[in-house]
């Protein structure tokens, strides 16, 4: 079966129909921490329509989910069901960190939020704000349509130490 | 029995009513966009007077204002000869961290010389952690005459209401490079 995922079928191969129908079908896991899951769910409300993408279906199993939006500050104790959730999800899986809380710690710069969501998943995809407006969490969608369809996979988790963020 | 049916049906006439008549309140995102609020807070933009010297003075008022420790100055003293802002001090780095920014426009509060504001324009998402920090590159207006402006001004910016807090005399300024 070695390369079987390179052999083409009509015009293409099967990988590049799988990552388009991935691209397509992105079921978030229905999570909400905070109060950027109001935005999230306003994006999923008719006005912006996350469903023009294929991302409506939100997911109460992180079982039959592909993308964790982490909407809102982790604090401690979440931590590690955050990570548990996204160990129970099937390959492949993305993350989008939501918001500045999600992404850095935001605000709440303190021994009770966890400074990053990165810190415990790996993370693909962050959206500036506090909370992001629907567009922003549609740009950060449509991003990751992008990034599946050039055949991106879930990101390590690689965070920058200080010294390179600061000065990379 | 018949009565039930005759509800339903009742029910779903007035969806079918809703869903012909109604027009669609979809916003198309990527083509369309919808009019963001005249005040709507995004990117910061770091001004410069018309003649080209930097408004910031590198005070760090905005620094301790921002309540998400986002923003990240480093004054320098000016030189007489070769002057960057009017003040004693310029920034010679002046850093924000876009993930930390939360857009409250506290920086915008605190500037005594209203050298940091925020413009109405959305901020795109980040792929890696590495592209957060914008420096003063990326945040300074352009040298006037040079490029236009990327983005346009602050609609509180040029009210005719506001006055500017701290008029420089114009004999401290340099003659226009």
């Amino acid at each position: 079966m070695a390369g079987v995922e390179e052999r083409p079928i009509l015009f293409s191969s099967i990988k590049k129909l799988a990552q388009w129908a991935q691209s397509g079908s992105l079921w978030p896991a229905q999570f909400g921490l905070a109060c950027c899951a109001i935005e999230m769910m306003a994006t999923a409300a008719s006005r912006f329509d996350l469903s023009r993408f294929g991302a409506e279906v939100m997911r109460a199993s992180p079982r039959q989910a592909d993308v964790m939006i982490v909407a809102g500050r982790v604090c401690q104790k979440m931590a590690p069901v955050v990570r548990e959730l996204y160990d129970q999800m099937p390959e492949p899986k993305w993350v989008i960190a939501m918001g500045a809380c999600a992404s850095v710690g935001g605000v709440f710069n303190n021994y009770a939020v966890v400074q990053g969501v990165d810190r415990v998943v790996p993370v693909d995809i962050y959206v500036p704000g506090c909370p992001p407006t629907p567009e922003g969490l549609l740009e950060a969608v449509m991003e990751l349509q992008k990034k599946i369809r050039m055949g991106g996979r879930a990101m390590a988790p690689a965070m920058p130490s200080p010294e390179e963020v600061a000065h990379p | 029995m018949f009565d039930a049916i005759g509800n339903i049906l009742k029910g779903l006439g007035i969806t079918l009513k809703i869903f012909t008549t109604m027009p669609n309140q979809t916003v198309g995102y990527p083509e369309k966009k919808r009019e963001l609020p005249a005040r709507y807070r995004g990117v910061h933009k770091l001004r410069r007077y018309s003649d080209g010297l930097e408004r910031c003075v590198g005070c760090e008022l905005c620094a301790a204002a921002c309540p998400a420790y986002a923003i990240t100055v480093v004054a320098a003293e000016n030189d007489p000869e070769h002057r960057v802002s009017p003040g004693e001090r310029y920034a010679e780095r002046y850093e924000i961290d876009y993930l930390r920014c939360i857009f409250c426009g506290e920086c915008e509060r605190a500037c005594p010389v209203d050298a940091i504001v925020l413009t109405p324009q959305p901020l795109p998402p980040f792929i890696s952690r590495r592209q957060v920090i914008m420096t003063k590159d990326d945040l300074l207006e352009p040298y006037p005459g040079g490029d236009p402006p990327a983005f346009h001004l602050h609609p509180w910016e040029d009210h005719p209401d506001r006055i500017d807090r701290w008029p420089v005399p114009q004999e401290h300024l340099p003659s226009p490079r």
